[in-house]
Formats: C-alpha cells, sequence, structure tokens
C-alpha cells in the first residue's frame, strides 16, 4: 500500500512518525510505502513567532531539520506538489515526478493573508513569519510611546493569539518603564474580547485591570496610512501610532490552484477527516474547511485519529475512529502567567485563572515540541 | 431561489458560529444566502447583532432540534 502525506509541517509529521512507528514491520516488508513531500527541508515551530516577536525567542529557536524529526522507513523528499491528480490517484511535484498512492492526507497548512485588507501590509506589524516577527520586534524596542493597536482578520491561525500578543505587549512595556506613555487598545471581530465565552469572561476584567482598553465588533475594512486611522466594517474607527496586526489567513495556493477547496480551505467530513467526495483522501491541520481551532493541536489530535485509521485500514480493512473536535491551547496572560483552553465538538472550555505553573509548562512545551512533532508525546 | 452557501458550524466553540459567518461573507457574492447551523443559541442573538451593524440582510432564524438555522443574504 503506498500511503503519501503532502506537507511537513506538524500534522504531516505527527501523521507520518505515528504511521512510521505503528507500521514498522509492513514498512520493513515492503507492504507499505510511506512518503512525505514538502516544501522545506526544515520544520518550524510556529507558535515561537510570538515569542520572538517580542524578543522572547530568538530565530534559530524555530527550526529543526526536517529529516531529523521522522522516523525510519519515510521516505522524504523535499518536492512540493503542483497537482493533484485524485481522480488518478496521484500528484506532480515541482521536480516534475509524479507520485501514485492508494492513500492521501493533505497537511498543507495555511498562510497570513495580509492583502485581503487594502493597506493592512503596507502599515501594520505582523508576526506570523520569522521576517516579520523580527520586523516587529525592532519596530517595538524603537517604540517610545503612543497608541498601539491590536486588529485582525477572520480566520486567523491560533485564535488564542490576539489575547496573547496583547497581553505580552502590556509585560513588553512594562518592563521597559514606559507603559504609561503607551495605550494598549485591542479591538476584536465579535461582540466580546474573545470567541471562547469563559476566556472572554476571564480576559475583558483582566484588560480592564491592566488599563487596556477594547472595543468589540470591530472587523477591519481598511487601513488610512497616511491618517493613521483604521476604519471598520461596521462604520467606526479608530487611530493608531502603532498597528499590530493578525491577518486574516487562507489555505495554501496549491489547494486553490488546484480548485480543491475556496480560499485553500478543503472540504471536510468533521468526524471521519475525508475530503468530502473522497473515501482515500485525508486532510488535516489548517487545510480543513472545519469549523474548529487552525491550531497546532488541532492537527496533532487529527494526526492521531487519521494515523490509527490509516494503520487500521493496511491491517483490518478498516477505519476504527472518529475524530471528536478535540483542540487544547495554551493562553499566555503576560510574560509570566498563563492558562489553556480545552474543549471539543461537544464540551465548551472551562479554563482556569492563569498561573506561573502554567506559564513554565508552556515554556517547557516550547521545547518539548519537538519530541510532540516526532509522535512521542 | 438564490445560491445559498450552508456553514455548518455545530459544535463550533472556537471560532465559534459568527466568526465563521464573518470568513464566509468575505468570501460570498453579493445577492448570495448564507445559512448557518450552530448549536449555541447565542448565536440567535450575536449574529443578527452584528447582520445589522453591517447592513447585510438578516431572513430569518429557526430552531430545529436544538439546531439554530440562521439565514442571511450579502447584501453589499
Amino acid at each position: 500500500m503506498r500511503i503519501l502525506i503532502v506537507g511537513g509541517g506538524m500534522g504531516g509529521t505527527i501523521l507520518a512518525n505515528n504511521l512510521g512507528r505503528r507500521l514498522t514491520s509492513e514498512l520493513r516488508s515492503g507492504k507499505v510505502r510511506l512518503t512525505m513531500l514538502s516544501a522545506s527541508d526544515r520544520h518550524m515551530y510556529q507558535p515561537g513567532l510570538l515569542y520572538l516577536a517580542v524578543g522572547r525567542m530568538t530565530p534559530d529557536e524555530l527550526y529543526r531539520d526536517q529529516a531529523s524529526l521522522l522516523e525510519p522507513g519515510i521516505d522524504f523528499q523535499v518536492d512540493p506538489v503542483e497537482e493533484f491528480r485524485l481522480d488518478k490517484s496521484e500528484v506532480k511535484t515541482k521536480s516534475g515526478k509524479t507520485y501514485g498512492y492508494d492513500i492521501l492526507a493533505i497537511a498543507t497548512g495555511s498562510r497570513p493573508s495580509p492583502e485581503d485588507i487594502p493597506g493592512l501590509a503596507e502599515n501594520s506589524e505582523q508576526f506570523y513569519t520569522e521576517e516579520s516577527a523580527v520586523k516587529m520586534f525592532k519596530r517595538l524596542q524603537q517604540f517610545q510611546g503612543g497608541k498601539v493597536v491590536i486588529a485582525m482578520g477572520v480566520p486567523h491561525k491560533c485564535p488564542m493569539a490576539p489575547l496573547e500578543i496583547v497581553f505580552m505587549l502590556h509585560d513588553y512595556f512594562k518592563d521597559r518603564g514606559i507603559r504609561d506613555k503607551v495605550k494598549l487598545h485591542y479591538t476584536y471581530p465579535i461582540g466580546r474580547v474573545h470567541t471562547l465565552e469563559n476566556v472572554a469572561k476571564w480576559a475583558a476584567p483582566e484588560m480592564d485591570r491592566l488599563g487596556i482598553s477594547y472595543e468589540t465588533l470591530f472587523n477591519v475594512k481598511e487601513i488610512d496610512g497616511a491618517r493613521r486611522i483604521i476604519k471598520s466594517e461596521e462604520g467606526s474607527e479608530t487611530d493608531y501610532d502603532l498597528l499590530i496586526s493578525i491577518p486574516a489567513h487562507r489555505g495554501m495556493e496549491v489547494i486553490e490552484k488546484n480548485k480543491l477547496g475556496q480560499r485553500g480551505w478543503i472540504p471536510t467530513h468533521r468526524h471521519t477527516l475525508h475530503m468530502e467526495g473522497r473515501e482515500n483522501v485525508y486532510v488535516l491541520g489548517d487545510t480543513t474547511n472545519l469549523p474548529i481551532s487552525k491550531a497546532g493541536s488541532t492537527a496533532h489530535f487529527e494526526a492521531e485519529v487519521i494515523g490509527e485509521n490509516i494503520a487500521a485500514i493496511v491491517r483490518l480493512g478498516m477505519p476504527v475512529r472518529e475524530y471528536d473536535g478535540k483542540v487544547f491551547c495554551f493562553i499566555e496572560a503576560g510574560k509570566d502567567r498563563a492558562t489553556y483552553a480545552m474543549f471539543d465538538y461537544q464540551n465548551p472550555p472551562q479554563p482556569k485563572p492563569p498561573t506561573r505553573a502554567v506559564h513554565w509548562f508552556k515554556l517547557a512545551y516550547n521545547k518539548l515540541y519537538w519530541a510532540s512533532a516526532r509522535g512521542l508525546l | 431561489m438564490a445560491n445559498r452557501r450552508l456553514i455548518d458550524a455545530r459544535g463550533s466553540f472556537c471560532p465559534g458560529p459568527l466568526m465563521e459567518l464573518i470568513a464566509a461573507v468575505k468570501m460570498a457574492e453579493i445577492g448570495e444566502e448564507i445559512e448557518v447551523l450552530s448549536s449555541d443559541k447565542g448565536s440567535a442573538n450575536d449574529i443578527p447583532e452584528w447582520i445589522r451593524k453591517v447592513k447585510h440582510e438578516h431572513i430569518g432564524t429557526e430552531e430545529k432540534e436544538g439546531v439554530w438555522h440562521i439565514l442571511v443574504k450579502k447584501t453589499h
């Protein structure tokens, strides 16, 4: 059986290692062939970008060689897919090679799309790429005071990031001794400060306590860079001296070009994780169109389900598990406290008050991630 | 019947039904109808509230067996 994984991010890597371990004997005997196609020979720890933007991590801490993370027996190729020929059960890569498959898993991820909002790319600082996060940190270091606004597009990767960055900025400016010269203003697309009601119930009074102002039902329509004004779809405006944005995201260009899903999100069954209408194609991580968080933990839990099911197909001829919508997100509440939210399709999160212990666990996880990607955690 | 887009946001706590709708409205054509399915009764209030504020059209809301079907139309 030929298993092909397209994408070497968190979801693809955990899935590959999960299968590499489950199917060791089949891989050795040649009964199963497991191939991963990726666009890069490096693997980035994307949550580290938040810390990079406020000077708490350095770029070298974000990367490992992708090959070093993979189990033996996985055929890893740096050769991005350009064409998905689903009717023929094959893909064509940039190098011109064709890879056939019996089971395909698509884990190509997502990308920030600041160009969706006029003026956003050229007038805001962002932290969703290494380059932009470093640029943001340099800009913060030069900033001496004024109004800092946090604004975002929808959908965005890591729904906790807006809260985390505002609380981390509070501590960043406090540590520099200029918090009293900085007005922090947080905007949010819906009618409370976070989409998770229980998180919003905790975060709003926390913002009040820290002197962070906020405006809800604020969807960014355009940025007037000359006047330093943000206009919202709802008709309001707010001015800024420094704009920190969380851009809307979209799926990868190759998904859009191959017409697998609008804006690069592939229609996916919420429990089986099959691409709708394709029994031999799985989708995981940011690439799905599922109404759940675009976050590493989502990709992780989906990968475990898909791994178990593909192994069961190899051995039993059928899948054995369904995905229940499980997501787990840490929430940094500043530089030294954190909490978390865990939920699934049936059960809302019940976040606890932030503690130092959870923050230290999150910092530990920043290192443990590499064990997680290897499928050990 | 106009083109209708279905957003199945049942069980979506994060990003949640309204966030899903906001993203869908951006992708939709003017005149397109969007039906949101939500298992959160709060959606029956917060979705029409946002739709009014951004001046699209709230066509109606109906509850069927614990699922709220909220129909809106992109008008501009």
